[in-house]
């Protein structure tokens, strides 16, 4: 502004003395804001931070005086505010003057109360406890007569207002919408939009009034609703669609200078008003053709029409660009929008020269060509003396970055990063840089410096994400073999020629990136041995500024070498010196490092070289520890309650009101609920169980089926398992990288030939090489854009390789059993290494699944030994630690057979298993379909079994169930049967899986075939499944039923009544056992043991026990709906019996 | 097998790895739990900033919720970011991840705060248009005024600017709301004056 006369506060003693002649509000002020004005004055009059602080101290604590005195009149009150606020702008804290504020908004005449509200504005958010005070102020004024009053509450609630209070003010600023004056409307549109952010629910209902602010007469009020539906546009544009007309034709009218001139700003008119319609309409058209043609030509006027060399006029078209991209493209209004964007970026004007590059980056991905246009400009920009222009160009040129000119551009990106000292700025380039790099590295070195590059700079502000991936990306490796051999040793010798500088520190991150890759890597290294790498990162242990964590990393680096070092000292000097370490991590660190330097052997096993990929395998049960355990526990130690218990326990003793609700009442008779928590000691109780088990065991420890690898005995090898078809990888694309380079050149040589001033070889030089691969319209040769380049580093998918193992296991656990005898240890292996897989997610859920999977080799031991093909006891399975004996396959084997033989009598096979009577679900003249369910232990198997009643054959008789949510059905072989005989009956099985817990669900289908007549029919049938029919026993000992009972979170607990006829615990477990299917582990005392599982595997656990005659049942599950689904199940056969 | 480091069963020091032992990922999920990303309502802008050459606060106007700790560090910093910047420097800065526009007016910076995607060009005349209202209200606006009347300034601020958005662009409109307001400081303000001066002299 010109006419702004500069005046500093150098000028200010004079100022006062002259009496400014200056007219208007502007010659009163030295007058009656003279106690502000001394304060100000007195503040300018001082040298030193040191004496401002005093100053206002000394002000504050007058103020504070002041303020509270009753004497205070609010006049003087209103002052006082003044100076507050002046107080807190310095930044010292006035928090005493808050309430004070308050109560002149609340008390004071208009003048006061406009200080007053002013004052609580600046001071308080709109979470601050003191706004409450607040609200019945702004209700009062807000039904205030005087116009200024009600002004002052609208504003004071568009700004800061609590959120919980909303409704008490809403039905008057909903009234305010159909006002007299147009200020008021507008803000009370302003209010309920600020009530729309912060609380959208709340103003729902009113989205009607909303359009009646849009169709508002003045233009104020209707500027005002275009916030609003900006946002909600914003979050979802379909439901606005139909506004699309309306839009159109105010930006038209608003265009085309329809709107008063007072609303003219430099004669544009409206120019914030344009804008946000055009936003409006870029959100309305994105990816909506029909809804775009609509605009096509209000845009392509405004394009038009912005043209005064302005300000404002530039920022219309920016915005108009960026609408004319977002929406359903048009040729010609593309053309046009990118005329524009040259005049922005060609401006000499570096505001808008930075908005070009803005708009080019936006439109690049579209539109690659644009920045071949521009690239002279670009690379102006590229040694731009603002920062901000250049980085801006950075941000441009990450988006067209591909595997031809990645070097040039990350070494600009580089250049940049060494400059810059904000911490934003680094991480973000850096994370820009890492990512670029992995995705079109050239080469090995190349890739591995520029790595190096980031740690040393992105060091410890950088996101975690970019040391992860590239460990993940060394140690996984890529396609080639010998390919990641190199990288991994280029990245050795690279440390270790950047450790051997003198006097450099490199960020922490960056030292534990270096140890990682040393101790796993160092092998590969022919000449150095491991001792000199050892003792590299012994001087960096022994160094002062590398902090406890980078220690961390490097011992276990030393250790990994140790295993292939033979001997060392420097490994004997680190033990002696951090032995004694008072850091007792590092101490810790160092006698592990001690005890296994001892036994070489166990080393060896224990860290093998390059295996940094395979899954650790770990007892999370800690079962080696069972026999210190169990010693203990016959010393008398008491036995480890996890937290949940002690609280509970806790709870119990202190007998204070229950604040846990009640349970469902299920018999409406006398039944008093449950007891009180006290009654219910079972957290004392189970915890005494697996101190029992403890007891017990301390003669013969039994160890769960978990396949160890960590035992008593130290490591424990593993069988070898198969890696090979790891390796078996996809042939690299390596031509295509070369193609890309021969590309390359020759499109050097054609933007060469292109571009032919000759001064400015060199930027052109730049310009072919940040620009290749991109357009097409110069190669067409080069349609290859950034995307379809080869990437040379193409992580393999092995996350998701390993996520479909896991989910596979379960089916593999399931179906493993159909496998034939000779493949036992076949698929014993295999199921390893699925097991693996899953352990790599959660060790808890390993060792968990492994216990069900003995116990469901368990469940069909009655079978196994009815066949008499294997003789196995029951319990000493557990004993048996590893899993070769699981699978009794023969039985199943044959039962399938028998199964897919579509034998029409399944007499024999439903001997084996339990199953339903067979019962009729439909039939007409020709066929009728009976169903029955076979329990089988993996599954429930669904038998429909068709009759041909007629004295005709039927043709392709087909059966289909269909999709239902909440189970799996699988067909089985043979479902279609292109003939049936007359008066035969086939059948159809299904197995049935279920995906979630629930009560009760059905399962419709329908059988269509042709009789001889071509005729087609087709019966629909449904049946009814209940939760029931998939839970199986689940047979574990009272041992593993203690371990599994601690691990699972989910629990519920209910008491039920018991009627007469089993009253005596056994009986009722008895019932629960025959018509739930659950297994009775174990009954001591009043106490009872029960498990089952919801097919495929989830676990649920039951413990009971009886008072008088109320049955305290207490479930335990990791599936949180299963055990409020089997309470269900249980209180129904409880009350029916 | 293992990823390297011996097993350890109970110690928290070594980064704890059931994932392949790169133990970066455990940190960066502890980062992202200890730090949520700041809420931020989309107001358009989410704070103005007056301040002068010498780099002291002349008026400050948040439209985002922030502890005070949090202003004063962001001010501090600002402040310090714009005045290091030459004359014909761009008028945009990226700060953290929001969009700075600044403008100097004679010996004031004025510094508006707007998301990314928001258009920086009409922010700058958003300043402008402010200074104009200022001008028109004080005659010829400086710094002093500003200092001396900064509470009329917010005044002003808030009849344009309401929660961070645009509310009246009509010149005229702005200064008649704030007018209207003034007409009865000026009925009451020149009698009660008088009668201070009498009762405190």
């Amino acid at each position: 502004m010109s006419d702004i006369v500069e005046k500093t506060l150098t000028a200010l003693p004079g100022l006062f003395l002259q009496n400014q002649p200056g007219g208007g509000p502007a010659a009163a002020k030295a007058s009656f804001s003279s106690r502000l004005g001394s304060l100000v004055r007195g503040i300018t009059a001082l040298t030193s931070k040191h004496e401002e602080e005093k100053l206002i101290q000394q002000e504050l604590s007058s103020l504070k005086a002041t303020v509270s005195a009753p004497t205070t009149t609010l006049k003087m009150m209103k002052e006082c505010m003044v100076r507050l606020i002046y107080c807190e702008m310095l930044g010292y804290d006035a928090s005493f003057g808050y309430i004070h504020a308050i109560k002149l908004a609340q008390q004071g005449n208009l003048l006061e109360k406009r200080v007053g509200y002013l004052a609580v504005s600046l001071f308080l958010h709109e979470s601050h406890e003191l706004l409450l005070l607040l609200v019945n102020t702004v209700v009062k004024d807000l039904q205030s007569t005087n116009l200024v009053e009600v002004c002052m509450a609208l504003t004071v609630v568009s700004q800061i207002f609590p959120r919980e209070m909303i409704p008490a003010v809403l039905p008057l600023i909903e009234d305010k919408l159909q006002h007299s004056k147009e200020i008021v409307r507008r803000k009370a549109v302003l209010a309920l939009y600020k009530f729309h952010l912060i609380a959208p629910n709340q103003v729902q209902h009113i989205h009607i009034k909303f359009r009646k602010a849009l169709c508002d007469r003045d233009v104020g009020v209707m500027a005002a609703s275009l916030h609003i539906y900006l946002r909600m546009i914003k979050e979802n544009s379909s439901g606005y669609k139909d506004l699309t007309g309306s839009f159109v034709t105010i930006l038209k009218q608003v265009v085309g200078g329809k709107l008063p001139v007072e609303f003219n700003y430099h004669s544009v008119p409206a120019p914030w008003l344009q804008i946000q319609l055009l936003r409006i309409l870029g959100l309305l058209g994105k990816d909506d053709q029909r809804t775009s043609e609509l605009m096509y030509d209000v845009l392509d006027e405004s394009l038009r029409r912005a043209e005064l060399n302005h300000n404002v006029t530039y920022a219309i078209l920016f915005e108009c660009v960026h609408t004319v991209y977002s929406i359903y493209p048009k040729s010609e209004l593309l053309e046009k929008a990118a005329k524009c964007i040259g005049k922005f970026v060609l401006s000499p004007k570096i505001n808008l020269k930075y908005l070009g590059l803005k708009a080019l980056t936006y439109v690049i991905q579209q539109d690659p060509t644009l920045a071949l246009q521009h690239q002279m400009t670009i690379i102006e920009c590229l040694d731009h003396l603002d920062p901000i222009i250049k980085r801006e160009t950075l941000e441009l040129l990450y988006r067209i970055t591909n595997a031809q000119n990645i070097t040039v551009i990350v070494q600009k990106m580089l250049e940049y990063l060494h400059q810059s000292k904000e911490e934003y700025v680094i991480v973000n380039l850096v994370g820009k840089i890492a990512e670029l790099a992995e995705k079109y590295a050239p080469d090995n070195a190349w890739f591995i410096q520029t790595m190096n590059a980031v740690f040393s700079v992105g060091g410890d502000v950088m996101h975690p994400d970019i040391p992860n991936n590239f460990l993940r990306l060394l140690a996984e490796g890529f396609d080639d073999e010998t390919e990641d051999q190199q990288l991994r040793l280029y990245a050795v010798q690279s440390y270790l020629t950047l450790l051997d500088m003198e006097n450099v520190f490199y960020p922490q991150r960056f030292l534990q990136v270096m140890s990682w890759v040393l101790g796993e890597y160092s092998y590969l290294l022919d000449k150095e041995m491991p001792e000199e790498v050892i003792a590299k990162l012994y001087k960096l242990l022994m160094n002062d500024s590398v902090s406890s964590e980078t220690k961390a990393w490097l011992i276990a680096a030393v250790t990994k070498l140790t295993s292939q070092a033979h001997s060392s000292n420097t490994v004997e000097r680190l033990i002696h010196e951090f032995t004694i370490s008072l850091d007792t991590c590092m101490r810790q660190h160092a006698f592990e490092l001690k005890h296994l330097h001892e036994n070489v052997e166990l080393m060896k096993s224990l860290l093998p070289v390059d295996r940094s990929c395979e899954d650790l395998v770990v007892d999370a049960s800690l079962s080696f520890l069972d026999g210190f355990v169990a010693e203990g526990l016959s010393q008398g130690a008491a036995p480890y309650k996890p937290h949940h218990q002690r609280q509970e326990e806790k709870l119990s003793q202190e007998k204070v009101l229950n604040f846990e609700p009640y349970g469902l009442s299920f018999s409406s008779s006398g039944f008093t609920g449950r007891q009180s928590p006290a009654g219910i000691s079972l957290g004392s109780d189970v915890s005494g169980n697996s101190a029992e088990t403890g007891l017990k065991e301390t003669n013969s420890l039994k160890l769960e089926g978990i396949k160890k690898l960590w035992g008593k005995e130290g490591y424990l090898p593993k069988k070898e398992s198969k890696t090979g078809d790891e390796s078996g990888a996809l042939p690299v694309p390596q031509e295509s990288i070369m193609e890309n380079v021969d590309q390359a050149i020759t499109k050097k040589d054609q933007s060469q030939v292109l571009t032919q001033s000759k001064e400015e070889k060199e930027k052109q030089l730049l310009a072919s090489s940040l620009f290749v691969g991109l357009g097409s319209e110069s190669t067409i040769n080069l349609l290859g854009k950034a995307d379809t380049v080869s990437h040379k580093f193409r992580r393999k998918s092995k996350v998701k390789e390993a996520k479909s193992g896991e989910t596979t296991s379960t089916h593999n656990m399931t179906c493993s059993s159909f496998s034939s005898l000779s493949n036992v240890a076949y698929e014993d292996d295999y199921y390893s290494n699925t097991l693996h897989d899953t352990g790599d997610k959660e060790l808890k859920k390993f060792s968990l699944s492994s216990e069900l999977l003995d116990s469901e080799s368990l469940t069909e031991l009655p079978l196994v030994e009815k066949f008499s093909y294997c003789s196995l006891s029951t319990p000493s399975l557990f004993a048996n630690n590893n899993m070769e004996i699981f699978h009794p396959p023969q039985s199943t084997a044959a039962s399938v057979a028998k199964e897919s033989s579509l034998a029409s009598s399944f007499l024999e096979e439903t001997t084996e298993y339990m199953h339903s009577n067979a019962m009729e679900v439909c039939n007409n003249e020709t066929i009728s379909v009976s169903s029955y369910k076979i329990w089988k232990d993996d599954c429930l198997l669904m038998v429909w079994s068709v009759t041909n009643k007629s004295g005709l054959e039927l043709k392709s008789a087909d059966l289909e169930i269909f999709p239902a949510e909440n189970f799996k059905v699988t067909e089985q072989p043979g479902c279609c049967l292109p003939v049936m005989e007359a008066e035969s009956t086939k059948s159809f099985q299904y197995s049935v899986q279920i995906e979630k817990p629930f009560t009760e669900g059905n399962l419709t289908g329908f059988i269509s075939y042709h009789m001889m007549d071509t005729h087609s029919a087709q019966l629909e049938f449904s049946v009814n499944l209940s939760l029931l029919d998939f839970i199986r026993p689940l047979k574990i000992s009272s041992d593993d039923f203690g371990k599994l009972w601690l691990s699972f979170a989910n629990d519920v607990k209910q008491n039920v009544k018991m009627s007469e006829s089993q009253a005596a615990l056994p009986s009722a477990l008895k019932t629960l056992q025959q018509k739930l299917r659950l297994h009775i582990i174990e009954i001591i005392g009043n106490e009872g043991l029960l498990a089952c599982q919801l097919l495929p595997s989830i676990p649920c656990l039951l413990h009971c026990r009886v008072h008088a005659d109320i049955l305290a049942l207490w479930f335990r599950s990791s599936c949180s709906t299963l055990p409020d689904y089997l309470l269900y199940q249980c209180q129904k056969v409880m009350e029916g019996s | 097998m293992p990823a390297g480091f011996p097993p350890h069963s109970t110690t928290a020091s070594l980064p704890q790895h059931s994932d392949r032992g790169f133990p970066f990922a455990a940190a960066a999920a502890a980062a992202a739990g200890q730090a949520p990303p700041r809420p931020r309502p989309a107001a358009a802008m989410q704070f103005m900033l007056l301040f002068s050459r010498q780099g002291k606060l002349r008026l400050q106007k948040w439209y985002v919720p922030l502890s005070d700790k949090e202003k004063k560090k962001i001010t501090r910093e600002l402040v310090q970011t714009v005045l290091a910047r030459k004359p014909k420097m761009c008028s945009f800065l990226e700060w953290r991840d929001l969009k700075i526009v600044y403008k100097r007016y004679a010996s004031l910076y004025f510094c508006c705060a707007i998301e990314d995607q928001d258009n920086e060009l009409i922010t700058l005349e958003i300043i402008h248009r402010y200074v104009e209202l200022l001008d028109k209200y004080f005659g010829s606006v400086c710094e002093l005024d500003i200092i001396f009347n900064f509470e009329k300034a917010y005044f002003i601020l808030d009849e344009f600017l309401l929660g961070g958005e645009v509310q009246e662009t009509s010149k005229k409109n702005v200064l008649k709301a704030i007018e209207q307001a003034d007409l009865l400081q000026e009925e009451a303000e020149t009698p009660r004056s008088v009668l201070e001066e009498i009762g405190l002299t």
